[in-house]
């Protein structure tokens, strides 16, 4: 790729609040004329990054390029960008011809040229008629074509939107990204989009960039990125999914929910515990027991609208989900099976917690600043590397009978049981294992199991 | 629903309360019309007190209109410059985040909490202290003082109700800061301005304690100090019936026509 | 950043001042005569008593009788009309000193003697909008589904306005309180007016101190003043910011 489709080059991005790391070691170019979508959830570290290439907030670390000029000292208003911003912000004192003149009359563009330039982006919007009005009367849905007029008019070399629809209803939104789409093409201007809304990523997007805690978790096309998540966090992201725990028995083929299937992966190493995604329509029911791979029941099946929503239990004793245009009863025996070319095997992040602590002494290990109660054979003192797989921690309603709280920040269902990452409060992490049911944001005491825990010394090397 | 009898009862006690709130002013506008010294003295319906104010021929005529000049005047120099002092200090304690932000709350809310004796008394001790013979700018100065931080009160919430990102919409469209400030902030944070200014002006022009302590001794008069000084010597200018009335009439249509046009407004909403 | 500046010099420094004056003999040395002096005068005692006790009593008398009628200007069923806040709070804009002379002269021409009763009266009319406007912030500014809950849930009306009104008002009356309180201990020129020169108040004797040139004995009430200050600012729990600010008209 010629080097000057770049438009947009961000290398070794780093910005911390405090001692929050909100974005660690951002690498990524924008082509020229692309559509890009910045997509995580909230708190991600997506909006920082736009602020950063818009010039509200300047980089601890790494730089951005925008034609290959580093903007870092550049002020926002010297900068040819325009953001279309999350509430629009449209300057409640100016009428609406005012509010879209605002940027031009700063640049002393000439009466008429403005008055032209206004009409016309004003009819791309499609809001001929309502240069006289006060902006506080425009519904939600008018003001965010008012606010993106605002911007394009000043004829940016790249628009860049925070959330812009995120404040309107569900049938508003989906008219404004068929618009927002057919305008991108007119304009031919690159745009860098953020949201949190993966279905609009999906549809408007040429690149998705998938943030989650300050770093980025993959980059491709929407499809790439649907049919070929990188990790467990990007599947669940992106669309439904069913996570499970697998295991790479050798080339082509794996292992998951206690039954063997063919895929289409290679190069994991044999006999290597990995993640595996199926999509919930890429499980097919056949009648045909030549084709059928495992059996399962029926346990629930909800219309959806467009296709059937159903959980099914295994003989093995896992759940899983599929969506099929034709409903199956509840309680009924069904033959199942999935193509190779819909397994996607993904390598594992981690096995266990690997945590580093302090031995405090024979019965005390002192790790994220707490003291966890671990037999061990060391020298109070000792740097040690503490093993804890991820069912050996332990989870606790009541607070004061943990070691230390934590906050369930993210889970996964993996079909039999649930993976959560349990936040604590300096933003250490610890992966468990459960079959209890926690919802996101619960409050939780964190205990390990001394009996799972592996520990050895500290490599000097390490 | 309220019962008859609630409304009634209640009507009768706001009003009760309404007569004996107004009964000392009308009483000064009555007694305005006739030409007696002493309030409460009815010697016959005359516009005389009036004739004098206006043509000046009274006792101490230019003393009474030079103390309604320095009333006017410093509160209209003083609510202005802490109008805009008062905006520039809500914008920065907006921006400021912990530590800062609650220390500035905190000083800011001193001059309200402190009764205007303490607030001239020390104002008094601070000019003695640094030597500035007391006068015109003393007095202005101490005006600012109690005056700013009602102000920063009334722009505050405005700036919390105002969308956060009008300022970087601003500097996104090519405004430098100091534009952003001139063409986005200040029209933005007008309405929270204006109250910050009118109640600033009403404070000042009725203030007397922290005048009295910071006029110094060149003779310098407000209304309030002249009424006090009047008042000790026994016997008000009588003119000073008819002012009142009339600045009492002002008052009353100013504020009438304001609210008036604000509930009209909020009907329209 | 320059405000802050600004209330180092006008605010902070003078209050600092006033404690360093009142630590100071004439000569600028430092003692505590200034402040034992208030301590062993009967008569500044005696009038700082009665100052706290008349504060007292007219902060009281504007709660009992502001608090109906701040209930009744918000309650939408009874009152429709903003006019009728505005003339509560309109004689706020005439001279207090004219009015208060107005007063005392009606109490004259009614035959009624100036004295610690017309003292009480003149206060509380001065002052009563200064309860009644806070009060009247914060129950105007109440959410109606608080009190829509609470009979939802089996309240009788007395019971709504005792267990939910009245608490959420707090706010409201504890910064009418301070707008009350304070200023009525230290008036001195009103005082005077109300009862003929009869009854001085605590504010009369910092006057006449800092008027005679006893600025180190004037700054030592000042003291007492500012420490009552702060103990009735603390005891209300901080800021009364939220009752004043907005709408002021």
């Amino acid at each position: 790729m010629a080097k000057d489709e770049r438009i947009i080059n961000i290398q070794h991005l780093s910005k911390s609040f405090g001692d929050k790391k909100v974005l660690d070691d951002i690498n990524l170019y924008v082509r020229r004329g692309e559509f890009l979508t910045l997509l995580g959830p909230s708190g991600c570290g997506k909006t920082t990054l736009l602020r950063m290439i818009a010039g509200f907030m300047q980089p601890d670390e790494g730089s951005i390029l925008l034609d290959g000029k580093d903007i870092a000292g550049v002020p926002p208003h010297e900068r040819p960008l325009n953001t279309v911003f999350q509430r629009y912000a449209l300057f409640p004192h100016l009428d609406v011809y005012d509010n879209i003149a605002f940027g031009l009359k700063l640049k002393k563009t000439p009466e008429d040229e403005i008055d032209k330039r206004v009409r016309k982006v004003l009819k791309l919007v499609a809001m001929s008629d309502y240069e006289d009005r006060d902006v506080e009367t425009l519904s939600g849905g008018q003001q965010q074509r008012i606010a993106i007029a605002r911007a394009i008019v000043n004829q940016p070399k790249v628009l860049l939107l925070d959330e812009p629809l995120a404040a309107l209803d569900l049938k508003m939104r989906k008219d404004m990204q068929i618009e927002l789409k057919e305008m991108h093409r007119k304009l031919g201007i690159t745009f860098i989009y953020v949201t949190h809304d993966q279905e609009e990523a999906l549809t408007l997007s040429d690149t998705i960039v998938v943030i989650n805690e300050g770093k980025i978790q993959q980059i491709g096309t929407p499809t790439d990125i649907y049919n070929e998540p990188v990790n467990a966090f990007v599947a669940d992201f992106i669309g439904e999914s069913n996570i499970l725990k697998g295991r790479m028995i050798k080339d082509r083929r794996v292992a998951f929910i206690k039954h063997q299937f063919d895929c289409v992966d290679e190069g994991f190493g044999e006999d290597v515990p990995v993640d595996v995604v199926v999509r919930p329509e890429d499980i097919y029911f056949t009648t045909d027991p030549a084709k059928c791979q495992f059996k399962a029941t029926v346990n629930s099946c909800i219309f959806k609208g467009v296709h059937y929503e159903m959980w099914v239990d295994t003989d093995t004793g896992y759940e899983l989900m599929i969506q099929d245009y034709d409903p199956y009863p509840v309680g009924s025996e069904v033959m199942l099976y999935i193509d190779p070319d819909d397994i996607q095997v993904m390598k594992k992040e981690r096995r266990s917690n690997v945590l580093s602590g302090v031995v405090k002494d024979e019965e005390t290990i002192r790790i994220f600043d707490a003291d966890f109660p671990i037999p061990n054979d060391f020298e109070p003192g000792t740097d040690v590397v503490v093993d804890v797989p991820f069912d050996g921690v332990e989870l606790l309603d009541n607070l004061d009978e943990g070691v230390l709280n934590g906050e369930v920040h993210f889970i996964l269902y993996m079909g039999n049981h649930y993976h959560l990452y349990v936040k604590t409060e300096d933003s250490d992490y610890f992966y468990v294992d459960t079959n209890d049911i926690w919802d996101k944001g619960d409050l939780v005491g964190i205990k390990l199991l001394p009996e799972t825990i592996k520990l050895s010394k500290k490599d000097e090397n390490d | 629903m309220m019962k008859t009898s609630t409304k009634l009862l209640s009507r009768i006690y706001i009003w009760l309360i309404l007569i004996i709130l107004y009964a000392p002013i009308v009483f000064i506008a009555v007694f305005s019309f006739t030409e007696a010294k002493s309030l409460g003295n009815w010697t016959g319906f005359s516009m005389n007190l009036y004739k004098n104010l206006f043509t000046g021929s009274m006792q101490n005529s230019s003393a009474l209109l030079s103390a309604v000049e320095n009333t006017l005047l410093i509160a209209l120099i003083a609510s202005l410059l802490a109008t805009m002092l008062g905006t520039v200090a809500a914008i920065g304690i907006y921006n400021m985040k912990g530590r800062a932000k609650n220390v500035m709350t905190f000083l800011n809310n001193i001059p309200m909490i402190n009764p205007d004796i303490i607030t001239g008394v020390s104002l008094f001790l601070l000019f003695v202290f640094l030597r500035i013979s007391q006068g015109y700018t003393t007095v202005i100065l101490a005006h600012i003082t109690f005056c700013t931080p009602y102000v920063v009160l009334n722009v505050l919430p405005k700036l919390s109700q105002m969308n956060p990102n009008i300022y970087e919409a601003a500097l996104d469209l090519g405004a430098t800061p100091g534009q952003a400030l001139r063409k986005v902030m200040i029209p933005a944070l007008r309405p929270g301005m204006i109250s910050g200014f009118i109640l600033s002006f009403t404070m000042s022009l009725d203030d007397f304690a922290v005048t009295f302590f910071t006029r110094g001794t060149i003779g310098l008069d407000t209304l309030s100090t002249y009424i006090y000084a009047d008042a000790r010597k026994g016997g008000l200018t009588p003119e000073l019936k008819p002012l009142m009335t009339i600045l009492f009439l002002i008052i009353l249509v100013v504020l009438l026509v304001i609210n008036i046009r604000q509930s009209k407004n909020n009907d329209k909403k | 950043m320059p405000y802050f500046i600004f209330l180092v010099i006008f605010v902070v420094l003078p209050l600092l001042l006033i404690l360093i004056y009142a630590l100071q003999d004439g000569a600028g040395h430092f003692t505590l005569k200034n402040i034992a002096k208030f301590f062993s005068d009967g008569d500044s005692l005696s009038t700082f008593a009665l100052s706290i006790e008349v504060a007292i009593e007219n902060t009281a008398l504007c709660i009992l009788i502001g608090y109906p009628a701040a209930w009744i200007l918000a309650n939408k069923d009874l009152n429709r009309s903003a006019v009728t806040v505005v003339l509560f709070i309109l004689p706020m804009w005439i001279n207090a000193l004219m009015r208060t002379l107005a007063t005392a002269e009606l109490f004259t021409m009614a035959g009624i003697q100036l004295g610690k009763g017309t003292l009480l009266f003149g206060m509380c009319y001065d002052y009563l909008p200064f309860m009644i406007y806070p009060i009247y912030n914060v129950l105007n500014k109440m959410d109606k589904s608080y009190a829509e809950a609470a009979q939802d849930l089996g309240a009788t009306p007395g019971e709504v306005f005792r267990k939910v009104t009245l608490p959420l008002s707090m706010p409201g009356i504890m910064s009418g309180v301070m707008m009350v309180f304070m200023p009525t201990v230290s008036t001195f020129a009103i005082s005077e007016f109300l009862t003929n020169n009869k009854i001085k108040l605590f504010g009369t004797i910092i006057q006449e101190n800092i008027n005679n040139s006893m600025w180190n004995y004037g700054a030592a009430l000042s003291l007492i003043m500012l420490i009552i200050i702060g103990i009735t600012t603390f005891l209300q729990g901080g800021d009364s910011e939220e009752a004043v600010s907005g709408g002021a008209i």
